[in-house]
């Protein structure tokens, strides 16, 4: 026998296979998810209503001070919906990725003690976002339904595909930060910035026009190609545009930016595995 | 089919193990450039483990001993895979469930029943084996009143019990037990033991540390004594402990 060679039936400990185990233990996932959601708001009297009070009091903040004095309600039709159903999408991408970067920190008792795929912590950190970003789609299509609302087939699935660009691209990037904050708490703070970033580099308190109108157009293919704002592009077009009369138009080449956004994020998710992978060896060490 | 050498039975190999630890003095990026630029230095390494060789086999019994600091949490780590070795090989055949720490996975704000269900799952257990041990846990656990309060409102013997009954009923193939043969009161303690040794006879690996040297001795036939991160005596655990209180006194 080889001395090194590994006999028949035996694993290394420690050696999984990443994402694939999180999905092979949906049972334990689902669990840590049914945690996270129960604990959240243990303890307070409004209890989950906390989470609508953060993007309802967002909403009238930006709609006074942008819709109201700045006058982007009068040159944007239906301004409310524009800018709730680009606030939301942005809200779940920084919600997954703040929460992801923190989530090895924060569950290193555990960590430290019992090997579990520690992808299940980001992975877990996202689904909890986007479970308290369903209700606020429905709070949208409610609104877009009561002020006359005609989507058409793509439109719809444009904005599933929006999702989807966040869920992988948030999961990817707080694989990555969560990974780096073991070593370097500094990760945590460049989520703060990055999140306070992305609010206003998507359009989602002004229209992409006003862009284009600004900036060379090299400028305007970088800003475009960032999958955040390729996603609230795509919820407008799928709850915004419908309800309006067409004046303003949505970019032309949405559909390319869609398919990049979507080759992005998925980039990010596999590099986000890859740097997860190669640092986690130490994660029970440093943590 | 041809079998591989005698490999047939054994659980665990561990194989020429060593295990460095990087201490770290700098926790943020400035930090960490600052000591660049005044070359101090960044880290510190020490070998916790080196050279360790050992094989265990279906069904055998084996306390890990040593005095503080000897290396031997750290080798149950290893072979649970909280950490990896540096160098050299560990390998595990079969499921392992490692009790590394009771209750390390609780959550105070969960009900006893959502707990037990979260670690159990943690520890490797499928939603229909939990299921199947659920009622054995809680008896064994005696806080069926209580099952459904938050653990946060548990006395620390509750939780303690809880803890050990949802450990102990997810031993799979291999059990890894870290110090926590001195749970609750003497009767509980009587009725772990009673536990792990119904656990023993039906074939289970086990791999045991504690600094309660005669209850491991009666618990373990074999005893590896490991002294500042090498293996110093490999054999029947009577004579590993003699071995230990030797080298000290």
């Amino acid at each position: 026998m080889i001395p090194s060679a590994t006999p028949r039936g035996f694993v290394e400990p420690g050696h999984g296979a990443g994402l694939l185990d999180v999905f092979r233990r949906r049972y334990l996932l689902t669990l840590l998810v049914r945690k996270e959601v129960q604990v959240r708001y243990r303890g307070s009297v409004l209890g989950w209503l906390w989470s609508y009070v953060k993007p309802t009091a967002q909403f009238i903040v930006f709609f006074l001070a942008l819709g109201v004095f700045l006058s982007q309600n009068a040159r944007i039709e239906s301004y409310p919906i524009y800018l709730f159903s680009g606030l939301i999408v942005v809200n779940l991408f920084n919600e997954a990725f703040g929460n992801g970067t923190r989530s090895l920190v924060d569950n290193a008792a555990l960590i430290k003690k019992i090997y579990l795929p520690r992808e299940m912590f980001p992975v877990s950190s996202t689904i909890v976002a986007f479970v308290n970003f369903l209700p606020q789609v429905l709070i949208t299509v409610v609104v877009c339904l009561f002020v006359g609302w005609h989507p058409t087939v793509p439109q719809l699935l444009g904005v599933i595909l929006a999702m989807v660009i966040i869920v992988i691209l948030a999961t990817g990037l707080g694989m990555l930060f969560g990974a780096a904050n073991v070593s370097f708490r500094d990760s945590q703070n460049v989520v703060e910035l990055i999140a306070l970033v992305v609010t206003w580099a998507s359009p989602v308190l002004y229209t992409w026009t006003t862009v284009r109108d600004a900036v060379p157009g090299w400028l305007l293919t970088i800003y475009q190609i960032n999958p955040v704002t390729t996603a609230v592009e795509l919820m407008h077009a799928g709850f915004w545009y419908p309800t309006t009369g067409e004046q303003l138009p949505l970019p032309p080449n949405l559909a390319m930016t869609s398919a990049i956004a979507l080759l992005i994020s998925v980039a990010v998710l596999l590099v986000g595995q890859f740097v997860f992978r190669r640092l986690e060896g130490r994660f029970a060490q440093d943590l | 089919m041809p079998k591989i050498s005698d490999d047939s039975d054994l659980r665990i190999i561990v194989r020429d193990v060593r295990k460095r630890f990087v201490l770290r003095h700098t926790h943020s990026l400035k930090e960490s450039f600052i000591a660049l630029l005044r070359r101090k230095k960044l880290t510190t390494t020490f070998d916790a483990l080196h050279d360790i060789d050992f094989e265990i086999r279906e069904g055998e019994s084996v306390a890990l001993l040593g005095f503080n600091g000897s290396g031997k949490s750290t080798m149950l780590k290893l072979i649970s895979g909280v950490l990896r070795p540096d160098q050299g090989q560990v390998l595990t055949r079969g499921r392992v469930a490692g009790l590394i720490e009771v209750g390390a996975g609780f959550h105070p704000d969960l009900s006893g029943r959502e707990n037990i269900y979260l670690n159990a799952s943690i520890l490797g257990m499928s939603r229909s084996e939990v299921d199947e041990r659920f009622d054995d846990i809680v008896e064994f656990s005696e806080i069926r009143d209580f099952i459904d309060t938050e653990v946060k409102h548990y006395s620390s013997g509750m939780f303690v019990r809880l803890a050990f009954a949802v450990a102990i009923h997810c031993t799979l193939d291999i059990m890894l037990v870290d110090e926590i043969l001195s749970v609750g009161d003497e009767p509980f303690q009587r009725k772990c033991l009673a536990k792990i040794r119904e656990l023993q006879t039906q074939g289970k690996t086990m791999v045991v540390v504690s600094h309660d040297l005669d209850t491991v001795a009666r618990l373990c036939d074999r005893g590896i004594l490991i002294d500042r991160g090498r293996v110093a005596f490999d054999g029947p655990s009577a004579e590993a402990v003699a071995a230990m209180r030797a080298s000290r006194s």
